[in-house]
């Protein structure tokens, strides 16, 4: 471990003469925790909203990994469970430094949210109360609806459009909105039905 | 155990959200209903709230209703103790599946993607969490437009013409691409002014 880090340094050294360098450059477990840190604060609404940001520190900025690897990034975080926050700041750090890499990379980027929000949950026990306060959040859950409306579109928008694809939609949508059947139930459900889909479409292939 | 619970129940949640975003609504708002932690409008109140702020929207939801959970029933200084703790139950739960998961595949990550199981199961999931968002979509327009649940006397009242029209005009401001904090701090404006003026009964 030690030798490569000296061998990252002795490469960093010579950069400038030899540019561009494909080396990546590691950061300290302290940069990692900061950048995420800087990531965390400042992405509003989350998700995919995050993934600009983190091309931009962790490729542009500090020269952690590249852009290839975003996009790896994104692969990744759509094929595991979990908010895409913590995949990416989880990949990005154990790419960079290991498994201490990934855990101050995923510390960074939930403290800003977790002590903002820790201030927002107590304040706003305070403030419910106050009529103005009711009356803005009477408006507000009409407005909410509509952003959960657009994001629902948008990711219809990108899903594919085949029959399979359809019916899974449609049955999900359906036990769930109307038979008030376990989500989780239907997570699994659906998965199987993915695997046992593509399982069959792939012998017919072969045929 | 309450902080047991908060973190067992977001562990779950945090297993099984495919895809990011409002992926996660659906588990949350059967979840935090189910156990009674909190009601479907101050669920939508919350994702407001999270939308306004920074950070994801799984950790501020786990943080919050961690919070929430944890200092119900305490006053003073425990309850400020006790909700800390129970935030920090409820989002270590929500955090920990990705971590752990990421860091098993990091390293044979090309292999996973590329195995037949795990794209085969993506190939259901992906539409599943659009369909899931839908039905999450409309028990939370239920709430919306009918708050004590859905009657035909409530087309008589204004309320719900009113809401009706804010649901509309904040639909064609996001597909305009106007940002998401904007249309919340327009919907608040329009819902005190008309709160106000008409008033409408708290």
């Amino acid at each position: 471990m030690e030798e490569r880090k000296n061998l990252a340094e002795g490469i960093e050294e010579t950069e400038e003469v030899s540019a561009p360098a494909p080396e990546r450059k590691k950061g300290t477990l302290w940069e990692l925790f900061f950048t995420f840190f800087k990531i965390g604060l400042f992405t509003f609404g989350g998700g995919y909203a995050m993934i600009p940001l983190i091309q931009k520190e962790t490729v542009e900025t500090k020269n952690w990994i590249s852009d290839d690897d975003v996009l790896e990034i994104l692969a990744i975080a759509e094929s595991t469970p979990g908010p895409i926050a913590i995949n990416s700041a989880t990949f990005v750090g154990y790419r960079i430094r290991g498994f201490w890499g990934s855990f101050f990379s995923t510390l960074g980027v939930v403290t800003p949210s977790f002590i903002i929000i820790l201030l927002i949950a107590f304040v706003l026990k305070e403030f419910q109360s106050i009529p103005a306060v009711q009356y803005a959040f009477w408006g507000i859950r009409a407005g909410v609806l509509a952003l959960i409306f657009k994001a629902l579109l948008n990711m219809y928008k990108k899903s594919k459009k085949n029959l399979f694809s359809y019916i899974v939609m449609a049955l999900a949508f359906f036990v769930v909105a109307f038979f008030e059947i376990n989500v989780i139930f239907v997570i699994i459900g659906c998965g199987l039905a993915g695997f046992i889909y593509s399982t069959i479409a792939e012998r017919r292939m072969k045929k | 155990m309450i902080f047991l619970e908060l973190f067992l129940t977001f562990f779950k949640i945090g297993l099984f959200t495919f895809g990011g975003g409002y992926a996660m609504l659906p588990l949350i708002q059967e979840a935090v209903l189910e156990k009674g932690w909190l009601a479907l409008e101050e669920v939508v109140n919350f994702i407001a709230v999270s939308e306004s702020t920074p950070g994801p929207f799984a950790i501020n939801m786990a943080t919050y209703v961690g919070a929430e959970v944890g200092s119900a029933g305490f006053t003073g200084i425990e309850s400020v103790l006790t909700g800390v703790f129970g935030s920090f139950c409820a989002t270590l739960g929500v955090v920990l599946p990705s971590f752990i998961i990421i860091l098993l595949v990091a390293k044979i990550f090309d292999k996973f993607r590329k195995n037949k199981v795990v794209a085969g199961c993506m190939k259901g999931l992906k539409p599943a969490v659009v369909g899931l968002i839908g039905a999450a979509l409309i028990s939370i327009g239920q709430t919306v437009f009918f708050p004590d649940g859905f009657s035909w006397d409530a087309f008589g009242g204004v309320g719900l013409w009113i809401s009706l029209a804010i649901f509309a005009v904040m639909c064609v401001l996001s597909f305009k691409k106007v940002h998401p904090i904007v249309v919340i701090c327009l919907s608040a404006v329009v819902g005190i002014v008309v709160g106000f003026a008409l008033p409408l009964p708290l």
